[in-house]
């Protein structure tokens, strides 16, 4: 994926001094100072950022960050006062009025905005043939492919009725619809979802996410909902006095945020819809592979003291697991015959889940399983880490960062260490293992 | 108080004549196309029984307003008719449609630059409020300094009168449309005119829609007073009951006028109101 939209340096000054405010931010005023000392409005400051081709990027901040200024700089609505924009190897800022109007015409899907702004007087096919009318596509044309658009947002039917008889969530897909009618690749999407009721609202993310993955267009969308901010961003800006303080996915930005700004934005967040079994797993660090003999097997799970096994072939996929302690008195029954072949009923059904399943479901697997560490599966059904019980519990509270791109193993504070043990060795009575003294699968 | 006077009446007297003077073909057009206007609406008025124009005026009426207020236009208008003022009334609403036709090809661009240009609004505005605010009787004397007496210069005084308020409101329409409306036509590009033409103007519509019909309602009862210079028409024969002090004559003109003032209220009000479809 290359970058669509890069900025760089934008500044955006609201007042009649703009370079005599740009020079007090460059000697480290804030936007305070300079609104008292200078009677000028910070808009957004010293932005750095690029959006992927097909990304849903979003902008996150609380009202007077800078999000919906920034948005509205990114097509030139607002002038900018200096800096860059670098659209598709186009540096927009500098084109005249004429060009500019072409370019957005060319590359805009317009935008969609919190209270809809679809024109009242016209029809929600008047509407959503809107952009391309512009345009100058012949009627015949247009209203074909409004149509299509109209059925594709699951508005057909609505066709020739006027946007007060619609509801919120129908006049917001209309929107939405209109924008996605022409043929571009940028939305604009400006707290599209923030005056609907909290269900409608979901159900517009799902919705949107279902028409990203069919449309790729490169979604810009500003919101001041973190919980819509993560849903919705592939990546997402977080902004605060026209800055912005921290890019990054859901994931990145709440298991290492930036500052504590961001620290305690994310606070409240739900982190097990956000942190995935991908983030907490832990690499595996012995694995039985379907060609090992039963001796082989419990050598290896003897040398890391481990209460069992998982069981794959030799491409990593997952094939099973095997509970040391089964595994050991058949070693011992058969222990006089040569060439022992593994028994197919020591292999129990190892639990998995998929690489980028949210923790809250991680927790149902959790429970449900009898034993084990939770296998953790790529996209191609291969073993790609294990779950333990005490990195669920690590992730959850929010006192502890967690580093899981490395591999690094998870902090514990002392206490959730006590926990994490004393429900593992709740763990091993159940599945009947003796050697309690020594760890599971937990690297130390 | 002064040893002096400022001379603001011989200032005024002074330029008018020479204005009448100097652009007396100008004067002259004007005169002319006023009463090719006049002349036409009220012929083509009168040509048409009274039943029949009663008919068209009820229907306009029926489908802007309802069928309450075209019973009332239809009754209304035939003792309009029963009492002798048919043509009184035919030429009064010649001479208004006249004056708002003017109004509207004067007023609407007006409105739509004031909108669009603060400089403009700020340079008009005061204009606007000396024109309101100008007891209406003094309109009458350069109307007829320029223009004469008779229907034209009725005509004149009763569209300086009547426009303001298209000006301000269509002004104030198209400020008061969305500021997100327009973003989203500048975000996909929309130029000036497609801006204009698609968005502003069409939103703004009832709210010029109610300009249209403060103006109609103001130029009426201006028509009336344009009597007193003989503009003719429902005016005159109010102004004959004032004269002789026949008081029955003057209050049956002022009926007649009442009844064209709620037919046409109603009629231009349902215009505002009138949404589209449902």
């Amino acid at each position: 994926m290359s970058d669509i939209i890069t900025v760089n340096n934008l500044y955006k000054i609201f007042g009649d001094k703009p370079q005599k405010a740009i020079e007090a931010l460059n000697k480290g005023r804030s936007k305070d100072q300079i609104l008292r000392e200078l009677k000028q409005i910070v808009g957004v400051q010293d932005i750095n950022f690029s959006v992927r081709e097909g990304e849903i990027f979003v902008l996150m901040g609380l009202s007077g960050s800078g999000k919906s200024t920034l948005q509205r700089l990114v097509n030139r609505l607002h002038e900018p006062t200096s800096g860059e924009i670098i659209i598709k190897g186009t540096d927009i800022v500098k084109l005249n009025q004429k060009e500019l109007r072409e370019f957005r015409r060319n590359n805009f899907c317009g935008m969609v905005f919190q209270n809809f702004a679809i024109l009242p007087h016209r029809t929600v096919l008047g509407n959503v043939e809107f952009g391309l009318e512009l345009q100058g596509v012949d009627k015949e044309k247009r209203q074909e492919k409004a149509r299509k658009i109209i059925k594709l947002v699951g508005l057909d039917g609505n066709e020739d009725n006027y946007p007060s008889q619609l509801s919120g969530g129908m006049q917001q897909r209309v929107g939405l619809a209109r924008g996605l009618a022409v043929d571009a690749d940028i939305l604009l999407m400006d707290e599209a979802f923030s005056a609907l009721d909290p269900l409608i609202r979901r159900q517009m993310q799902d919705e949107l996410l279902e028409l990203q993955s069919r449309m790729k267009k490169t979604i810009l969308f500003v919101t001041h909902d973190l919980d819509e901010a993560f849903r919705l961003g592939d990546r997402i800006a977080i902004m605060k006095d026209g800055r912005i303080v921290q890019i990054g996915t859901a994931e990145e930005i709440i298991s290492r945020p930036a500052d504590d700004y961001v620290k305690t934005f994310v606070e409240d967040m739900d982190r097990s819809a956000v942190l995935t079994a991908g983030t907490i797993m832990l690499p595996v660090k012995e694995q039985a592979f379907t060609g090992d003999g039963p001796r082989t097997i419990l050598r290896k799970i003897r040398r890391f003291g481990l209460s069992g096994i998982l069981l794959t072939d030799s491409k990593r996929h997952l094939k099973g697991y095997i509970k040391a302690k089964e595994l050991a008195e058949y070693v011992e029954k058969n222990r006089k015959k040569e060439n022992l072949e593994m028994d197919k009923s020591l292999i129990h059904e190892a639990a998995s889940v998929e690489r980028d399943m949210p923790l809250n479901e991680v927790i149902n697997v959790y429970q449900e399983a009898d034993f084990g560490p939770i296998a953790v599966i790529d996209d191609q059904q291969r073993l790609a880490g294990v779950i333990v019980r005490g990195a669920i519990i690590a992730a959850l509270s929010e006192g502890y960062e967690i580093e899981p791109k490395n591999g690094e193993p998870v902090q514990i504070s002392r206490d959730d260490e006590k926990l994490a043990n004393e429900e593992k060795s709740a763990n091993e009575e159940k599945s009947g293992d003796e050697k309690k003294s020594r760890d599971e699968n937990k690297p130390e | 108080m002064f040893p002096f006077r400022i001379p603001i009446r011989d200032w005024i007297s002074d330029g008018v004549d020479y204005l009448v003077s100097e652009y007396a073909a100008v004067f002259d057009a004007f005169s002319a196309l006023v009463y090719f206007l006049v002349d036409n609406f009220k012929d083509g008025m009168m040509a048409l029984h009274p039943l029949i124009l009663i008919v068209i005026i009820a229907g306009i009426t029926w489908r802007m307003a309802g069928w309450r207020v075209a019973i009332f236009a239809v009754l209304g208008l035939l003792l309009s008719e029963n009492i002798g003022l048919w043509q009184a009334f035919v030429e009064t609403l010649a001479l208004v449609l006249t004056a708002e036709l003017l109004v509207m090809v004067v007023g609407l661009p007006l409105g739509v630059l004031a909108a669009r240009k603060d400089g403009f609004h700020s340079f008009i505005r005061p204009i606007l409020d000396f024109m309101q605010t100008m007891p209406a009787f003094v309109y009458l004397i350069p109307a007829v300094m320029f223009f004469g007496l008779g229907l034209v210069p009725g005509v004149v005084a009763t569209f300086v009168f009547a426009l303001p308020p298209l000006i301000r409101l269509t002004n104030l329409g198209i400020r008061q449309v969305p500021r997100e409306l327009v973003e989203a036509a500048d975000a996909f590009g929309a130029t000036g005119s497609q801006k204009l033409f698609k968005v502003q103007i069409p939103v703004a519509m009832p709210t010029i829609m109610a300009g249209v019909n403060q103006s109609i309602m103001l130029g009426l009862s201006m028509v009336v007073i344009a009597a007193m210079i003989g503009a003719g028409g429902l005016g005159e024969d109010v102004l004959r009951g004032i004269q002789r002090l026949q008081v029955g004559q003057g209050f049956e003109a002022g009926l007649v006028v009442v009844i064209m003032a709620i037919i046409l209220d109603r009629i231009t009000a349902g215009l505002t109101e009138k949404k589209p479809a449902n």
